[in-house]
């Protein structure tokens, strides 16, 4: 029974790692490769650390790879939303078929401040769009 | 718990298979990527696919000691996409 389900969870992970590596090269831009690069990344290294959670009849393990489990889930989102950020400050290109971009001109990037749409008319000039 | 059954070792020679694929269109993405942060990205996915090899890996040879490896790997692959984020922001503001 607990082989079948690591055999499940394993091939699940693969699955949904797999997914994020063709993902990763089919998305037409940096802003859309993320979001496989880390969900669905994420949700593949998760059902495999929690197969091994479930194949090892060990409290210390259990533990660890739940823990390990943890730190992904934790660390994923910050380490995409800094990329992502780098990303738009450094000026790439979104795909052209962006329908909305809703941080053009309000994001100063020599004072790193964000004015929102109240604010813009006072204060130093908008940066533009890079 | 020596070893594993013939189930968990046809599956996990699957798995491997798939999470090589990943690793080869990833290195795709690593070499054609047209911008640093395109890159960054190719780069953080080959470490989160790098501990997935480590956790079937361990399955596979009942090893789980080298759960340690692949919770270390994790950390290291934040650090470093982190700290590349970093360096281009602080490029970008010069």
């Amino acid at each position: 029974m607990t082989e079948w389900v690591t055999a499940l969870l394993l091939l699940l992970g693969g699955a949904f790692i797999l997914l994020a590596g063709i993902g990763i090269l089919r998305m037409p831009d940096v802003y859309t490769r993320m979001q496989p690069a880390t969900k669905a990344a994420t949700l593949g290294v998760g059902c495999l650390l929690l197969a091994v959670a479930v194949h090892f009849d060990d409290l210390g393990i259990r533990t660890r790879a739940l823990a390990a489990i943890a730190f992904v889930l934790l660390t994923a989102p910050v380490a995409a939303h800094m990329i992502g950020r780098a990303a738009y400050i450094v000026g790439v290109p979104l795909w052209e078929g962006t329908i909305v971009d809703e941080l053009r001109g309000q994001y100063d990037v020599r004072a790193g401040v964000l004015r929102s749409r109240a604010t813009r008319g006072s204060g130093t000039p908008a940066a533009g769009g890079e | 718990m020596s070893g594993t059954g013939p189930l968990l070792a046809a599956v996990s020679n699957v798995v491997l298979a798939m999470l090589t694929s990943t690793l080869l269109l990833a290195l795709v993405r690593l070499v054609r990527g047209p911008s640093l942060p395109d890159r960054v990205v190719a780069l953080d996915l080959i470490a989160l696919t790098v501990v997935g090899f480590v956790a079937v890996y361990e399955i596979r040879t009942a090893q789980p000691v080298l759960l340690d490896a692949a919770i270390v790997l994790a950390l290291i692959g934040f650090l470093s996409t982190v700290a590349f984020a970093r360096y281009l922001e602080r490029g970008a503001r010069r």
